[in-house]
């Protein structure tokens, strides 16, 4: 028993090694393929390329010449981290007064919050297109981050009401004898306790901004203003010669600040896709 | 004065909420429902059509009914072929492997990558003409020269394949919902003589019922949603015969190509109207097989 058993487990954990390889194979082979010379990438399956060569990325990173990826990266990283910065001062302000304060029409408000949850962005992006427009905000990263700080993202404020709702109410109320505001309960007391949350609300943040297409594509007009993704997507426009070694060797750059959050803060991810459920 | 601010802290935590609220939500959604009765360009003011717009959308815009097979086709498909992976998987997992952190991290890779434009450059590339996947057949002596994403009976499915691919995230909230359940439960099925299969589809799936309504409801809202995918890999245009126009690329294509603001809104409230009224029946249709608490 004990015998077949140890057999069965090691056919399994082969079969779910296969599996895994099948399923990471097509990104290894991008991966790798954007150190091969153009010519053999498209007969080449391997994953280990035959002549190693950077010319892809230094094609690839001139772009159309004279805008080059160092201005996409600067953009993609400026919208990502100012969405960041927007979302942990917003959201956190606003689980705060949900989870702890007492004020009229706050059952009204949580139920609004929550049903924005749901609201696909579609149904607004038209009127607040024409907002921008109007504002003369377009092909600028306003449109972009000005939501952020005024707690758009109502995942992240569930995400953190249910964390300070977990913290004991008894240290606030010690606070609050000992003669502290509701303001330094906040940021002497809740706000340091909320650490984890916070982290998962930085990383899920960033990585959305940074993968966002949709918005981007609607506001940024100007290749000055493009970010990494509009970067990609001038590869694929049909005016364009398919070059795929440079569009594979940036396409490997634009994922690169996504695997090294996932591989640092893996457990945190981890856990916020459970908390949250979220479509990562 | 202090005390007046302390009095009123809830308003004053909750301002940036109520300005976005009101400003970015609420308003935009009016704004957006009473554009969808006009004409607007952007350029001149929007003017009243009446319901014009919805009904152009049945009788004369036959890009509208492409977009509505293709992303219904889309979601109906994807959706249950990744939550059963994603489920399969968890359950697989779950029995105690060597290396489980390494097999859920390689796993959920693909999830945390999906949606972005790279992967849907790479996609084009592997079921494309000279892509990757014509190679592989080659090499096992089947000859094909078709590019899958440009023929319109195969393009669709290579998305649909792209969202499975992605069953790493459904999978993983699948895993803490199953290691929820009380192992008690399990043995004393087992020593009243249930079989493996009988424990897990009388017991287990009945246990962890909410959360795949859970995901489903998720999933489906999220696939209906897709965009990058049908932008990049059909290069803007929704494909061959509109085989990869999804909605949210027709409702693009209208509002931000075309500038026909009204249209683009009634466009984007059917959406909203189809989401709503799915998930509905989802949680109708649902009622009689999921067992809370």
């Amino acid at each position: 028993m004990s015998k077949k058993r140890k057999l069965g487990s090691r056919i399994k954990f082969i079969c779910l090694l296969v599996f895994a390889a099948i399923v990471l194979y097509p990104l290894i082979w991008m991966i790798s393929s954007s150190f091969k010379e153009e010519s053999t990438i498209f007969s080449d399956l391997g994953i280990i390329p035959g002549a190693f060569t950077l010319e892809n990325y230094r094609i690839g990173w001139q772009s159309n010449g004279r805008v080059t990826f160092t201005t996409y990266f600067l953009n993609s990283l400026l919208v990502s981290v100012l969405s960041v910065v927007g979302n942990l001062i917003s959201c956190s302000l606003t689980a705060f007064a949900f989870a702890r304060l007492k004020f009229k029409g706050k059952n009204l408000f949580f139920a609004l919050m929550m049903m924005t949850l749901m609201l696909p962005q579609h149904a607004i992006i038209v009127p607040q297109y024409v907002y921008f427009y109007k504002l003369g905000w377009l092909d600028s990263f306003i449109p972009l981050v000005l939501p952020k700080f005024l707690a758009t993202d109502a995942f992240f404020i569930y995400l953190l009401v249910q964390f300070i709702r977990g913290i004991p109410r008894e240290l606030d109320e010690a606070a609050i004898v000992d003669g502290c505001s509701k303001y330094s309960v906040f940021f002497r007391i809740i706000l340091p306790l909320c650490q984890p949350a916070l982290v998962t609300t930085t990383i899920f943040t960033f990585m959305w901004s940074w993968n966002d297409f949709f918005t981007q594509v609607i506001y940024l007009r100007t290749t000055q203003n493009y970010t990494v993704t509009l970067g990609l997507r001038m590869f694929v426009d049909p005016t364009a010669k398919s070059a795929y070694g440079a569009m594979f060797a940036m396409s490997t750059l634009s994922i690169v600040p996504i695997l090294i959050l996932f591989v640092f803060f893996q457990k945190q991810l981890i856990e916020g896709i459970v908390a949250g459920g979220v479509k990562g | 004065m202090r005390k007046i601010l302390d009095r009123y802290a809830g308003y004053v935590f909750l301002l940036p909420w109520l300005i976005g609220f009101l400003a970015l939500t609420l308003v935009p959604m009016g704004m957006s429902f009473y554009y969808s009765f006009t004409n607007y360009n952007l350029l001149s003011a929007p003017k009243w059509i009446g319901v014009s717009n919805y009904v152009k959308m049945f009788t004369s815009d036959y890009h509208f009914m492409n977009a509505l097979k293709v992303t219904f086709l889309y979601v109906f498909a994807s959706v249950p072929l990744q939550l059963l992976v994603s489920l399969v998987l968890a359950f697989v997992l779950n029995k105690g492997v060597k290396g489980l952190s390494l097999f859920r991290a390689a796993y959920y890779v693909p999830s945390l990558l999906g949606g972005s434009v790279a992967i849907s450059i790479l996609w084009r590339q592997i079921f494309g003409m000279e892509g990757i996947l014509n190679q592989a057949l080659g090499l096992i002596g089947i000859e094909s020269h078709v590019s899958w994403v440009a023929n319109p009976d195969t393009a669709v499915w290579t998305l649909v394949l792209l969202r499975m691919w992605q069953f790493g995230s459904p999978m993983i909230i699948f895993l803490a919902a199953i290691k929820q359940v009380p192992a008690e439960l399990m043995e004393a099925a087992a020593i009243d003589g249930a079989t493996k299969f009988q424990q897990t589809r009388k017991i287990m799936l009945p246990m962890i019922s909410p959360i795949i309504l859970f995901n489903l409801v998720m999933q489906i809202i999220s696939a209906f949603k897709v965009f990058t995918e049908s932008y990049i890999i059909s290069g803007g245009n929704g494909g061959v015969l509109d085989s990869l126009l999804f909605f949210t690329l027709h409702i693009y294509n209208e509002g931000f190509s075309k500038m026909r603001m009204g249209y683009a809104s009634a466009l984007a409230w059917v959406l909203v109207l189809i989401i709503a009224v799915l998930t509905v029946i989802v949680f109708f249709l649902s009622k009689r097989h999921v067992h809370y608490d």
